[in-house]
């Protein structure tokens, strides 16, 4: 019995993120409208994106492999299984043993490495720019995810996911300088993982500026639709991320019932609607930066975590 | 057992004999790479037995070799078994890829007698009981590798390469050599039993310690010991490139292995500081290198670089945790770098045999000359494909399983109470985390512009797929890269008789763990299932799929490329090796390797292309190398008076000798 309600509960949760995760980036999309003083598209615009992009017929360029086909389902799964893996109301998901939190990262990096690959397929210079950059980006920014890893590892003693956020929110945690140099990285890296401004910019179509969008330039129809699913369930999975390992109240443990359920429920919404609010307010107050000054900043990204878990190697209370 | 053993490689060695003989003959060989096959596997199977512990006891043999009254010592234990199993599942790919791949050889007298005589070397190395014979095996995997590297010594810088690579195995063999004079002492006992139960004292111990890492790192590719591999490597034919990096430099290792935790006793903890920084620092220099190639084949040799650094690191923990008494975490770390072992020689030799077959079908290894084989290599393509994946460390493959237990290992050192070593290892950390993401950029890049995109030449243009056995050689090594992805548990519970063997622990049994998960610690710490991993992966992706057949629009049309309204017919606009690896050359290069970026465009109204140079200088080169060169041709210009002498001045030399060496004598201790 206690199974079953087990699998309900991931399979709900993999329900769950497939279908927040446009109405994250519809919602990220309306208040930076509003910030700017416009209207904004409505909340549910990315879903009529989305069917609209189904319906459409795909137009695929005449030297484009069966790479460039199979590549979407490659990264929607890659990214999908990735997202269900992380505590997003309840720990101790049926299934959050079968990969560790860098196993998470790993399967994002496989996510990357295809859409990577798909930049290159079609032989133009702009999937090529697009893909150059996005590996650039990425060797810093995965290694300083790694650094954070350790970090709350060595703090939590574990590399799971579900016992990492288990662990900070019981009150044995405290106050710790590594936390904070950890979750700064984090927030750095998450901006540049999602392709967000100062980084990139999810907006533009200005093409030297690009990056992710230089990579997908050449897709359409279905094949976009599932592109654009996995941004967005890229962006809630490291929101959900954020919020279960820094801000891990109302996170209902294994064996829970459902009042405290829909109370967790209710708390991650909470959750996702704030970060949602202040990526948004973070986008509107800065400028996109140059591409070259992208390895500073997530060098810096890198120095932090590299100093957080420093500093417990030093000594396990800081 | 270890007779049978042998037995093989005599086979082996007989056979590089008769090639000799028939190697003119038109099926020379089918014959020779078919006996390879035969053999290789019997020895396959013999590992196997030994490791799995169906043959219980190490079996020991003392033959009447070599000298007369000393004998050669053979022994097969848990060690020896890993990597003549390792050894020899590689060559014995090989051996299949070579069935179809040797037909294209223009001079297989150059190659043939050869090849059997490497494989025979290899397996000799690790089966070898005492430091005579172990030597002279080493000794002779190097000259017959040599030769192989020779066999085309009319392209290119062949002989350069070959220049190189003898003068640096000659050197790392003096090291070992010296190693071995340490380690039997004064006393000179060399078999390697006698060497276990002398006890060298805590200086002379560090001195083997170095010495080993220059003589088996030399062969491993260490940097900055690594300068003959990028040269080598590739100057061979693609199955013995394959073997090389793949094979021979985990035969090194074993070295390295069998005299760090085997003969030398309980190591001092400052030894894994050197060896941890040398792996990371290998492992990133490694990769960086790799991304600045534009050949296919050094790329890859230059990737072997960083692989050795990350199976180093691994190494340099489990000598930490082992000098520190904490046998339990040694044998986490030895399974992890083993285990890496394994990994990376299965991988490297499919992407070997991939570069193989691309340059028999185009007669290219330049990538900027290449560009999408996809569509006229699919197979190819697909398998490489699965190569580059596995190396970039990616789940559910299995590159990724040996990295992640080396990151455990990491996570375990906290607990080692030497200051040096709390601030190496999270350094390393960091190298071990920038080197896999920036091996991913280096894959994305060898995939997409040898596969990807728009032929660049009429050569790839007309690129036909490779033959029956060559594919049949890489679907299984693909194929194995899978399982050892999703099942990791039965690869790390064969590994536990080497750990126990050589740090006196195990990982935890996992062959027996819920669900096949992999759990190196304790559960609830960390655990991870490749299988499970793999199963979600194909069941959303599969469901997607189905989704979308059923709710959405499933046609499609092929159109010229949209390239944002400004699609170019030139292949040549397309991005190339250089360009792909421009942001990270910016980003990394300009500080490792002084890269400059020259840009000439002539005045308007010249109609002469603007052109772009990239000036790349070889740190390790500059800074070790030429001087070193440098040196000794200055040395040999001064001495070159000493040519000139009159028969008096000669005399006076000889007599200042003479004393010199008595007075040498007598103030001796």
């Amino acid at each position: 019995m206690a199974v079953i309600f087990d699998l309900g509960v991931q399979g709900a949760q993999m329900l769950l993120v497939l279908l927040l995760a446009p109405l994250l980036t519809g919602f990220t999309r309306k208040v930076k409208a509003r910030l700017l003083l416009r209207r904004g598209p409505p909340l549910v615009q990315p879903y009529r994106d989305l069917v609209r992009l189904m319906r459409k017929e795909v137009v695929l360029a005449d030297n484009a492999s069966w790479l460039f086909r199979v590549n979407p389902y490659l990264i929607f799964a890659a990214t999908w299984v990735a997202a269900s893996l992380v505590p997003t109301f309840r720990t101790g998901l049926l299934f959050s043993w079968s990969a560790d939190l860098i196993a998470i990262v790993a399967l994002l990096g496989s996510a990357r490495f295809f859409l990577a690959l798909a930049g290159l397929d079609v032989g133009t210079s702009f999937g090529g720019i697009g893909s150059s950059r996005e590996v650039m980006i990425a060797s810093l920014a995965e290694p300083a995810m790694i650094m954070i890893i350790f970090t709350l590892a060595l703090i939590a003693g574990s590399t799971q996911l579900s016992t990492m956020a288990g662990f900070l929110v019981s009150s044995a945690v405290g106050l710790r300088v590594s936390l904070g140099l950890a979750l700064l990285a984090l927030i750095m890296v998450a901006i540049a993982e999602n392709a967000r401004i100062p980084v990139d910019n999810p907006a533009t179509h200005l093409e030297l500026t690009m990056v992710h969008e230089a990579m997908v330039l050449e897709y359409s129809g279905r094949h976009l639709a599932l592109i654009e699913l996995s941004a967005s369930l890229k962006l809630l999975l490291y929101i959900s991320l954020i919020a279960c390992l820094f801000a891990p109240w109302g996170l209902v443990p294994s064996g829970g019932g459902l009042g405290l359920l829909a109370i967790g429920f209710v708390a991650y919404i909470a959750k996702l609607t704030v970060a949602g609010a202040l990526l948004a307010l973070f986008e509107t107050s800065i400028a996109k930066m140059r591409v070259f000054r992208v390895p500073e900043f997530l060098g810096a990204a890198l120095m932090l975590g590299l100093l957080a878990t420093l500093l417990l190697f030093v000594s396990r209370s800081l | 057992m270890v007779l049978l053993a042998l037995a093989c490689a005599a086979v082996l060695i007989s056979t590089a004999a008769l090639a000799v003989v028939v190697s003119d003959e038109a099926r020379a060989g089918l014959i020779v790479y078919g006996v390879c096959l035969i053999a290789s596997l019997a020895l396959f199977s013999i590992a196997l037995l030994a490791l799995l512990g169906i043959s219980d006891r190490p079996s020991a043999a003392t033959l009447p070799l070599g000298i007369p009254w000393l004998g050669a010592h053979f022994r097969l234990d848990a060690l020896s078994a890993f990597f003549l199993a390792v050894v020899n599942l590689g060559a014995a790919a090989a051996s299949l890829f070579a069935l179809g791949y040797g037909r294209h050889e223009d001079a297989p007298r150059r190659v043939l007698p050869f090849y059997p005589a490497f494989l025979a070397g290899m397996s000799i190395v690790v089966l070898a009981d005492d430091a005579f014979t172990f030597l002279v095996s080493w000794e002779f995997m190097s000259l017959s590798s040599w030769a192989l590297v020779m066999a085309h010594h009319r392209v290119g810088d062949n002989v350069r390469a070959g220049y190189v690579y003898l003068i640096m195995a000659s050197f790392g063999t003096l090291a070992l050599l010296l190693t071995f004079g340490l380690l039997a002492g004064a006393d000179g006992g060399y078999a390697f039993a006698d060497i276990r139960g002398a006890h060298p004292s805590t200086a002379v111990a560090a001195s083997i310690l170095i010495l080993a890492l220059i003589g088996a790192g030399s062969k491993a590719g260490l940097v900055p010991l690594h300068v003959w591999l990028p040269l080598a490597h590739p100057a061979a034919p693609s199955h013995v490139s394959a073997l090389m990096s793949g094979v021979m430099t985990k035969v090194a290792v074993y070295g390295f292995v069998r005299i760090a935790f085997d003969l030398i006793g309980t190591p001092a903890w400052w030894w894994s500081m050197v060896v941890l920084a040398l792996g990371g620092i290998t492992a990133v220099m490694g990769v960086l290198y790799a991304l600045m190639q534009h050949d296919l084949k050094r790329l890859l040799a230059y990737h072997t670089v960083e692989n050795i650094g990350i199976i180093f690191i691994g190494l340099g923990l489990a000598l930490a945790f082992k000098a520190h008494g904490m046998a339990w975490a040694a044998a986490l770390a030895l399974t992890a770098g083993l285990l890496h072992v394994f990994n990376h020689s299965i991988f490297k030799s499919l992407l070997f045999f991939g570069a193989g077959a691309v340059l028999t079908s185009t007669g290219e290894r330049d990538m900027e000359h290449l560009g999408g084989l996809i569509h006229r290599m699919p197979q190819t393509a697909f398998v490489f494909l699965v190569g580059c994946a596995a190396i970039s460390a990616l789940p559910p493959l299995n590159g990724f399983v040996s990295e992640w237990l080396t990151f455990q290992a990491i996570l375990l050192s906290p607990q080692l109470p030497s200051w040096g070593l709390k601030f190496l290892v999270p350094a390393v950390g960091a190298l071990l985390a920038l080197s896999a993401a920036l091996a991913a950029a280096c894959f994305v890049k060898a995939f997409g512009v040898t596969f990807l995109g728009r032929a660049r030449t009429p050569a790839a243009e007309r690129a036909r797929e490779t033959d029956r056995f060559s594919l049949a050689a890489m679907f299984f090594f693909a194929a194995l890269c899978l399982v050892a992805g999703i099942l990791p548990g039965f690869f790390i519970d064969a590994l536990a008789p080497v750990t126990e063997g050589l740090v006196g622990d195990r990982m935890p049994v996992q062959g027996s763990v819920d669900w096949l998960s992999i759990v190196p610690i304790a559960e609830g710490r960390s655990s991870y299932n490749g299988l499970l991993v793999f199963a979600f992966m194909v069941l959303s992706g599969a469901l997607a799929a189905w989704a979308i057949h059923r709710l959405a629009s499933d046609k499609l049309r092929r159109a010229p490329p949209w390239d944002c309204g400004y699609p170019d017919a030139n292949p040549a606009t397309q991005y190339t090796a250089s360009s792909f690896a421009q942001p990270i050359r910016r980003v990394f290069g300009s500080v490792v390797f002084h890269a400059r970026e020259h840009v000439e465009i002539p005045p308007p109204g010249d109609g002469r292309p603007a052109r772009l140079t990239v000036e790349l200088r070889d740190p390790v080169w500059d800074a070790l190398y030429a001087p070193i060169a440098g040196g000794i041709a200055f040395a040999a210009d001064r001495l070159n008076h000493l040519q000139f002498l009159t028969i008096r001045q000669f005399l006076s030399l000889v007599f200042a000798a003479l004393v010199l060496l008595l007075l040498v004598l007598a103030i001796w201790p």
